[in-house]
């Protein structure tokens, strides 16, 4: 008996090692049985949540995968986001909105190309009645107004192109926003929409994630500055330590800036009941 | 406006998911509740205090710790599994196993200690102690499953970020219903809304009919 008792009592710790290897093994083997299926033809595109809330990627990426035969795996992030992962070697490329932050990864070295593809406006919105008046003025004298006068704005606060833009500009102001007026929502652009039309607050935004959302908004657009352009680029991350779909990268940068896809990019927006495009190409 | 085509994957991969991640969590949290029960040893306590922290952990935070592991830049990411259904399936086996494994060994802790004796007495073995015990709290046991497969089914931060929302890939109904709401399109999220409930209740009937079975046969005490 005691024997019995002692062989299942080592026989236990077998089957714990048993269940712990299994748990080890799995992934790997859904790994293989993934891998050998599309993971040498994938391409983890990073991109900004204004480009992909748009719908313009779904109209773009088909298009490139049944050309090529890649899958590609569009990741909606920050514009900060975004590159900390190209940084990283996490994505195969880049479409962001931050200019500078672009040129200190280009500066970096951890960027092989960067490309100019597009550009949309930045719009200042805010409640239709316009409490602080603001109606057509450039941007940094709307946001000093709105900071004299204390009227509720909402930032993004998460890093993103359009959050740059924003600081840039209260440091243009030599402003320092703080206080019960002003909230960081640290949330992507649609979602800080509609904070800002649930709070009848000011806020700045790209035109397109506006437009895409502007029938479920209590706001309107008061103002654009023609100084101020929302440019998008695509960027090829160097590919760190041999990780990433280099090729992949390339070709899906290629298709990007090919007529076919400029073809798309101009006719989106007319598609969507605009008369001229969202997005405007620039080169 | 969205087709119907288009949800059916979605559906289809949130139960796959949440199913598997259930199935696959309890096979391997009940060894683990077994063991910590007839074991004792040093440290105990702190495997325990453990694994009880771990059933209040936010999903978020085991997505955070699945995506640094499966990023490329990762130890694991030589896999190439972030951004697949695999790496959703890992992060939702983690969220499921603490629950699962702190709500068996209290199922456990609640069998009658003299059943134990008796069965010691009657000479069970180590193995036959394990399923007696495995019968006798089944119903809390079922109710672990309950309680996981609702975390897994209605969990969103962690298969977020380690899943990527893609559509057709790795969306499920929950970060699809984010995804309706942040582009205003309301009715739609209710409808996936919905669909979840559907699939939630539907599940949990399945299951709580079977625990309901399990109670009949001594529901009515013959000494009452």
């Amino acid at each position: 008996m005691k024997l019995k008792a002692l062989l299942i009592n080592k026989l236990f710790w077998p089957l714990t090692l048993l269940f712990l290897l299994l748990f080890l093994l799995l992934p790997h083997s859904i790994s293989c049985r993934h891998r050998s299926a599309s993971s040498p033809q994938e391409i983890i595109l990073a991109t900004t949540t204004s480009l992909y809330d748009s719908g313009l990627l779904d109209e773009l990426l088909p298009v490139f995968e049944k050309e090529t035969g890649f899958k590609v795996k569009p990741i909606a992030v920050g514009s900060g986001e975004a590159l900390a992962m190209g940084k990283r070697g996490d994505a195969d490329l880049l479409l962001v909105h931050a200019p500078e932050m672009e040129n200190e990864f280009m500066a970096g070295n951890f960027g092989v190309r960067r490309e100019e593809l597009m550009a949309s406006d930045f719009v200042l919105v805010g409640p239709a009645e316009d409490p602080a008046m603001v109606k057509g003025l450039p941007f940094a004298e709307a946001l000093a107004r709105i900071a004299e006068l204390r009227h509720p704005f909402v930032s993004r606060g998460d890093k993103s192109g359009t959050h740059l833009l924003e600081t840039k500009l209260w440091a243009k102001l030599g402003l320092r926003p703080a206080g019960a007026w002003y909230w960081q929502t640290g949330q992507g652009m649609a979602e800080t929409l509609r904070i800002a039309s649930e709070k009848q607050a000011y806020t700045l935004a790209d035109y397109p994630t506006y437009h895409q959302l502007s029938s479920g908004l209590r706001l309107s657009v008061l103002s654009r500055d023609p100084n101020y352009q929302n440019i998008y680029s695509a960027i090829l991350p160097r590919n760190v330590k041999n990780r990433g779909n280099e090729t992949g990268g390339k070709r899906l940068l290629e298709f990007l800036l090919s007529q076919e896809a400029r073809q798309i990019i101009t006719s989106f927006g007319v598609k969507q009941g605009e008369t001229e495009s969202l997005f405007r190409l620039l080169k | 406006m969205i087709q119907l085509s288009e949800i059916w994957p979605v559906i289809w991969l949130t139960l796959l998911i949440s199913g598997l991640a259930t199935i696959i969590s309890f096979v391997l949290a009940l060894p683990a509740a077994l063991f910590l029960y007839f074991q004792e040893f040093p440290g105990r306590k702190i495997v325990l205090s453990l694994i009880h922290t771990g059933m209040g952990l936010p999903p978020v935070v085991v997505g955070l710790f699945v995506a640094l592991l499966l990023w490329r830049s990762g130890p694991l990411g030589s896999l190439g599994l972030m951004y697949t259904p695999a790496a959703m399936l890992i992060a939702q086996i983690i969220i499921a196993w603490r629950i699962i494994a702190g709500l068996t060994w209290a199922a456990l802790q609640q069998v009658d200690p003299t059943l134990i004796l008796q069965a010691k007495a009657l000479g069970a073995s180590r193995l036959q102690l394990a399923l007696t015990l495995f019968r006798e709290a089944r119903l809390g046991q079922i109710s672990a499953v309950i309680a996981a497969f609702g975390a897994v089914v209605s969990e969103v931060g962690a298969v977020l970020m380690v899943g990527g929302n893609i559509k057709g890939y790795t969306r499920v109904l929950t970060t699809a219903i984010l995804q309706e709401t942040r582009l205003g399109n309301f009715s739609l999220a209710i409808i996936l809304a919905l669909i979840l409930l559907g699939l939630s209740f539907a599940v949990n009937w399945l299951l709580t009919s079977w625990q309901q079975k399990g109670t009949k046969s001594w529901r009515l005490p013959s000494w009452k």
